[in-house]
């Protein structure tokens, strides 16, 4: 009786085990059900490439949008990475306990902000300070760039620090022993070991920048239009679905799946490359 | 006349004090940030926060009345999702730490599992709409939006049960098997009381998330203002009312007011979350 329970047991949580594999394929097969056929019947060149975002009149071209994303999400890296690194040196190597104490729920509280009000925050003092002082319609790549900005400091703070506490507490004896200051001793002993750490979270921060919607909703202007600088408003392929799927319906919101597939693809990449440098040690 | 060696330590030390200062910098800018955020929605939105803002229902599309049904709709979008991610994070948890060794299947699940971490809520959102809202045909239901968030939150759950799972040490399972105990009743018995704590600590990270989500819970339950009357009401939760009081420009009174209550919310949370882990730590030490 003994031996059976046990086989029910592990397989009711070898059955559960599956859950996240499940999840994983019908997120998968079900937008590409959706969105594969209209990027099908328009073509994956005309679809990636096409200039003209117009559902009244069927024409559906996401560039202008992925620039936008990749745009805003490379203002949030240039932005928040140094920062972000340069907080997780603090953490790792140079706060007092105190400030540790103080700084890491600090950190954690950083991610549980909802990020409407991150973006309502930014629409309150950043977009108004951009007009103000630099010019543009305020909302802008730039606008957008610093919310994201702030947005991926706790993944890029928390995966960094860890990568660092990560290593052998040898490699910094060592340095210290050879006569290099503690500076030195980070910048080109501890960073370069944790370069692997320190690239994935830098990877994982962009995905998070990329996939962010609500956020940049109220701060990118949301223009379908190449923008010619970083005053500019843009559209993103986030906010594009987030806007326009509460009334799309027929080959519209077949499209917004179509720019869901090529959201997730983006990340998908992003995050395989970021499994996969982070476990190569 | 200085000497190279004594002029290269005078340049590394002065490198070394800009470093170790915009170090400092860098930290202090970031806790001055996140400190000027919580201010500034707590300082404009605390006076709404009446007896009456959380118990009666939005009236005229948000611009009178409170947020009672949005309180009550979050709630149970959040005990949904709990409900549907605990029991399969847990198990998946156990499953990963105690049933095997390191194979290709558990390769797939963690796969998986981070790859479900990475994913954006908007194409949760989407996935939830076109399966749970039209393809099961639940609708715009507080049973969409929790089914959705259940998906979303499920890498947390696994992620912080397993590490919980590891950190019980051996020997609580092998006193358990000398004394006669099978597999399964030295998981329930030994096992997961032990990692209770950090099971619980990743679920209240998860309600956190949950109370927090929009993009995803606007495509899955709606945006309806009425008190739901049963799990396949529609709802609207308090993020994303805030979100429309903001955007649309309904009321800024009433969204400062709901944003400083999901502030409360996720503080409370997370002071909550922090007091179970510093407590662990010390129970371990």
């Amino acid at each position: 009786m003994n031996s059976n329970s046990e086989k029910l047991s592990h397989a009711v949580f070898f059955a559960l085990a599956l859950s996240s594999i499940s999840a994983l394929v019908l997120i998968t097969v079900f937008i590409l059900v959706q969105g594969a056929p209209i990027i099908a019947e328009i073509g994956l060149f005309k679809f990636v490439f096409g200039m003209t975002w117009a559902p009244l009149k069927g024409e559906f071209g996401i560039f202008p949008m992925i620039v936008g994303s990749v745009s805003a999400t490379i203002g949030a890296a240039i932005l928040g990475v140094p920062i972000g690194i340069c907080c997780a040196i603090f953490l790792a190597e140079f706060a007092p306990p105190l400030m540790r104490n103080i700084f890491r729920p600090a950190i954690q509280l950083l991610a549980g902000i909802p990020s409407v009000v991150y973006g309502f925050w930014g629409l309150i003092f950043i977009v108004p300070s951009i007009r103000d002082h630099l010019g543009g319609p305020g909302l802008s790549i730039l606008a957008g760039s610093i919310i994201l900005a702030i947005m991926i400091l706790p993944t890029v703070i928390s995966i960094t620090e860890v990568s660092i506490l990560a290593l052998p507490s040898s490699y910094k004896e060592g340095a210290l022993a050879l006569g290099l200051n503690r500076w030195q001793t980070i910048s080109s002993v501890i960073l370069p070991a944790a370069k692997s750490g320190i690239i994935a979270a830098v990877i994982l921060g962009i995905g998070r920048a990329i996939g962010e919607t609500m956020a940049v909703i109220m701060v990118l202007g949301n223009a379908v239009a190449l923008p010619e600088s970083v005053l500019d408003p843009v559209r993103t392929l986030t906010t594009n679905i987030g806007i326009e799927m509460g009334y799309a319906v027929g080959a519209h919101r077949q499209a917004l799946f179509a720019t869901g597939i090529v959201l997730f693809v983006i990340i998908m990449v992003l995050n395989t490359t970021a499994q996969y440098i982070a476990r190569r040690k | 006349m200085e000497t190279p060696i004594k002029k290269m330590n005078t340049t590394s030390k002065a490198n070394e004090r800009i470093a170790i200062a915009v170090i400092w910098a860098a930290a202090i800018f970031v806790l001055a940030l996140l400190v000027s955020i919580i201010v500034h929605i707590l300082f404009n939105g605390l006076p709404y926060i009446t007896w009456e803002f959380l118990t009666q229902i939005p009236r005229n599309m948000g611009r009178d009345g409170g947020v009672s049904s949005t309180i009550v709709g979050t709630f149970l979008i959040t005990i949904v999702a709990i409900a549907i991610a605990l029991p399969m994070g847990i198990g998946t948890a156990f499953y990963l730490a105690e049933y095997t060794r390191e194979n290709i299947v558990t390769k797939i699940i963690r796969f998986s599992a981070e790859s479900l971490a990475g994913i954006p809520s908007i194409v949760y959102g989407l996935f939830g709409f076109i399966f749970f809202v039209i393809s099961l045909d639940l609708g715009w239901s507080i049973l969409s939006g929790g089914l959705t968030l259940a998906l979303m939150i499920l890498p947390t759950i696994i992620r912080t049960s397993e590490e919980a799972i590891r950190a019980v040490p051996v020997v609580f399972r092998e006193v358990s098997y000398s004394l006669g105990a099978t597999k399964f009743q030295t998981i329930f018995k030994a096992v997961f009381p032990s990692a209770m704590r950090g099971i619980v600590n990743g679920t209240i990270l998860s309600i956190g998330r949950c109370v927090a989500e929009t993009a995803a819970v606007i495509l899955t339950a709606g945006s309806a203002l009425r008190m739901p009357s049963s799990l396949s009401s529609p709802t609207r939760t308090m993020a994303v009312h805030f979100y429309i009081l903001a955007r649309e420009g309904i009321s800024m009174e009433n969204a400062y007011g709901t944003a400083a209550l999901i502030m409360i919310i996720i503080f409370l949370i997370n002071i909550v979350a922090n007091t179970i882990v510093n407590r662990f730590i010390a129970k371990s030490r």
